[in-house]
């Protein structure tokens, strides 16, 4: 059971490397969390959830795990058993096994044994203590916040009722996003180059050869740091998107201000790229889609927002464009596709959950372009698509 | 490691921790890991380093991260302007490059006769690769000072501390070999304590109304920035030295520039404040 919970934490998708469970190991070895299963609570997430982000994963993970324990010493319990058990190490990959080795297994088991002996000793007095006054077992200093501590009665399960109350649900990370979240994820699209004429004083260079001259100095000069960033925003302004307006606004207010790319340039469609796109929300301003095609560079980073969501025809048939006073020669799944070809990277950003990708234009659409959640995390996962050097 | 080390730290009278900060901290002290906290503006992350070193009576050093510091910044600097100075206008010996080698925070933690606490404040405020820069002299806590071919070691693994704001995402690498801990903003009676030990003499019924007043004001979704603890006590003492009852209180929000930094913040509570008049005038007429 014990290492159901490091498999039970990778489930919810929180980092845990094997690695940061040897420390855990050895914190525990070392008789940490001795006390109190509040400080095993404390002592895991320390050492294994790195970012607030996973601390809701890691209260609900540790409430599914831990439901049934009141004590450490059924933790303490549970992992020499783990130990003695070889069979449990075999979901293990070789890499990972033989980073376990490494740790001496037998040495650890010694330890555990020893330190349960001592447990189980601690454990009568820590009863009676419990019992006459129901104070906390390690509540000294009586300095109870809500955050860790110990309810009401008997305290040891306080844990798994803190996990229960999920402090930190507000703090997830697939939660929907704010601007200053997007603003930071965009960062990461930064592109610094040295570009044009020599005109910035490289002073380490400067110092580096005139010292190297013996002190004759040698005025060294290069090209400023401009950020070479392009960015086109493409979105999805059609009647399904309307639930996510605000959203899709917050990106374009967030890639609007960002101050750092060299050109930044947006324009909106309804439901699907067909000839023309628009240059304002209202869709009132038309702008061809080929001409566009003509004159950005392929070097443009592309981000289109939409549902993908649309009746089969829009995206397949001719003439298939909902919009009623525009008819389409070139059915919309061929602009995709020349948008796709045209620049080296595009991404496309859904609103909709990815358990809602099956449906059959979303699933074409993802054939065309790599598909994201826009969420925080799907947002930083496709900017770092973006982001990435192409030849 | 005996059992009975592990509790080295407690808090001190004047910075009163949670009690799963206070073992976090125990935990990176004992396992000799960085100590990574990150949390909202004003909950205490910078101090918890000063109390750190207050506690276990250890000097503290500070490295205030820039976004120009380099890694390398914190080990040593070779003072090349001073040596070509020197070179050329014949002050001192040029020829010994060792007396132009300064120690920056880490190598001067390492050279230290005596454990001290480092505090590397703010790292995410460098670029994105400096923690992964540190990796090394971190993990082995020792470094090579290339023009004097002198490797410089630790006497004592310092104690590491280092806050972040969480402007930028910290490598992985690097996360994984520190303990981490959130400060999440205390909760009301952690934060009655914590003003008691700014304004022992408080009256409880002031206090009480103040603590309603500031997390009401929290909860504000419109504020821009949220008041924090260090504007708590403040305001706290301006309304004792206001004369400020705990009924008057409840009806006002007085010198709430001492709460709200942002001029339209401000603004925001006004209008709030005027349109709540308006209601309860309404409802008593």
């Amino acid at each position: 059971m014990f290492l159901d919970f490091f498999y039970t934490l990778r489930r919810h998708k929180i980092p845990v490397a094997l690695t940061e469970w040897r420390v855990l190991m050895q914190a525990l070895s070392l008789g940490f969390a001795h006390s109190s299963l509040a400080r095993f609570y404390t002592l895991a997430r320390s050492l294994l959830v790195k970012d607030v982000g996973y601390y809701d994963a890691y209260d609900l993970a540790f409430k599914e795990t831990f439901h049934g324990i009141t004590t450490p010493e059924e933790i303490l319990d549970e992992i020499v058993a783990w130990l003695q058990d070889p069979y449990t190490l075999e979901h293990l990959t070789p890499e990972q096994l033989a980073l376990l080795q490494q740790f001496d297994l037998e040495a650890l088991r010694e330890l555990f044994a020893q330190r349960l002996r001592e447990q189980k000793e601690r454990h009568d007095r820590g009863n009676r203590m419990i019992g006459t006054g129901g104070t906390s077992p390690f509540g000294h200093n009586g300095k109870h916040s809500k955050g860790i501590r110990v309810g009401g009665e008997g305290g040891q399960h306080s844990a798994v009722q803190v996990a229960e109350e999920r402090h930190y649900e507000n703090y997830r990370r697939d939660r929907t996003l704010d601007i200053r979240q997007i603003q930071m994820a965009l960062k990461k699209l930064r592109n610094l180059q040295r570009l044009g004429a020599e005109e910035e004083l490289d002073l380490e260079e400067t110092i580096d050869q005139t010292c190297r001259n013996g002190g004759e100095i040698e005025l060294i000069f290069c090209p400023p740091r401009k950020n070479n960033a392009k960015v086109l925003l493409l979105m999805d302004a059609g009647g399904s998107m309307m639930p996510y307006t605000t959203l899709v606004e917050g990106l374009f207010s967030a890639a609007h201000k960002a101050t750092h790319f060299k050109d930044f340039q947006y324009y909106y469609f309804h439901n699907c790229i067909y000839e023309q796109l628009y240059s304002d929300m209202r869709m009132n301003k038309k702008v061809s889609t080929s001409s566009l095609l003509h004159i950005l560079d392929a070097d443009y980073k592309v981000i289109l927002v939409g549902d993908a969501y649309m009746a089969p025809e829009e995206l397949i048939d001719p003439g298939g464009a909902l919009y009623y006073y525009h008819h389409n020669d070139t059915p919309g799944m061929t602009w995709l596709h020349r948008i796709q070809e045209h620049f080296r990277v595009c991404i496309w950003l859904n609103p909709l959950p990815a358990g809602q990708w099956n449906r059959t234009t979303i699933h074409l659409v993802r054939q065309v372009f790599p598909m994201y959640e826009l969420t925080l995390d799907g947002l930083e996962r496709g900017i770092k698509q973006l982001a990435r050097k192409v030849a | 490691m005996q059992a009975s080390s592990f509790d080295q730290f407690t808090g001190t009278e004047t910075y009163i921790v949670s009690p799963d900060l206070r073992d976090t901290v125990n935990v990176a002290i004992a396992l000799q890991r960085p100590l990574l906290v990150k949390g909202e503006p004003g909950t205490g992350k910078t101090l918890l380093a000063h109390n750190i070193a207050r506690a276990l009576g250890k000097p503290l050093l500070v490295w205030n991260i820039k976004s120009t510091t380099k890694a390398k910044d914190g080990l040593y600097v070779y003072d090349t302007v001073q040596r070509l100075n020197d070179a050329r206008f014949g002050d001192g010996d040029v020829s010994d490059i060792k007396r132009y080698i300064r120690l920056g925070c880490l190598g001067q933690a390492f050279t230290a006769d005596e454990q001290v606490v480092l505090l590397i404040d703010e790292i995410d405020k460098a670029d994105i690769e400096f923690p992964n820069d540190l990796l090394n002299e971190l993990d082995e806590m020792n470094f090579y000072i290339l023009e004097t071919d002198e490797r410089i070691v630790a006497q004592q693994r310092p104690i590491v501390i280092i806050t972040s704001n969480a402007e930028k995402e910290l490598p992985d690498a690097f996360l994984r070999r520190c303990v981490f801990h959130y400060i999440a903003f205390p909760e009301r009676d952690l934060m009655a304590e914590i003003v008691h030990v700014h304004h022992p003499r408080l009256e409880d019924d002031l206090l009480g109304q103040a603590l309603e007043r500031f997390y009401e004001l929290r909860k504000v979704e419109a504020l821009r920035k949220k008041p924090s603890t260090s504007e708590l006590i403040d305001w706290l003492q301006a309304l004792v030295a206001g004369g400020i009852s705990a009924e008057q209180l409840a009806t006002a929000l007085p010198f709430l520039g001492v709460l709200l930094k942002k001029e339209s913040d401000v603004e925001v509570m006004l209008k709030k404040g005027a349109a709540d008049q308006r209601r309860l005038t309404r409802m008593g007429s």
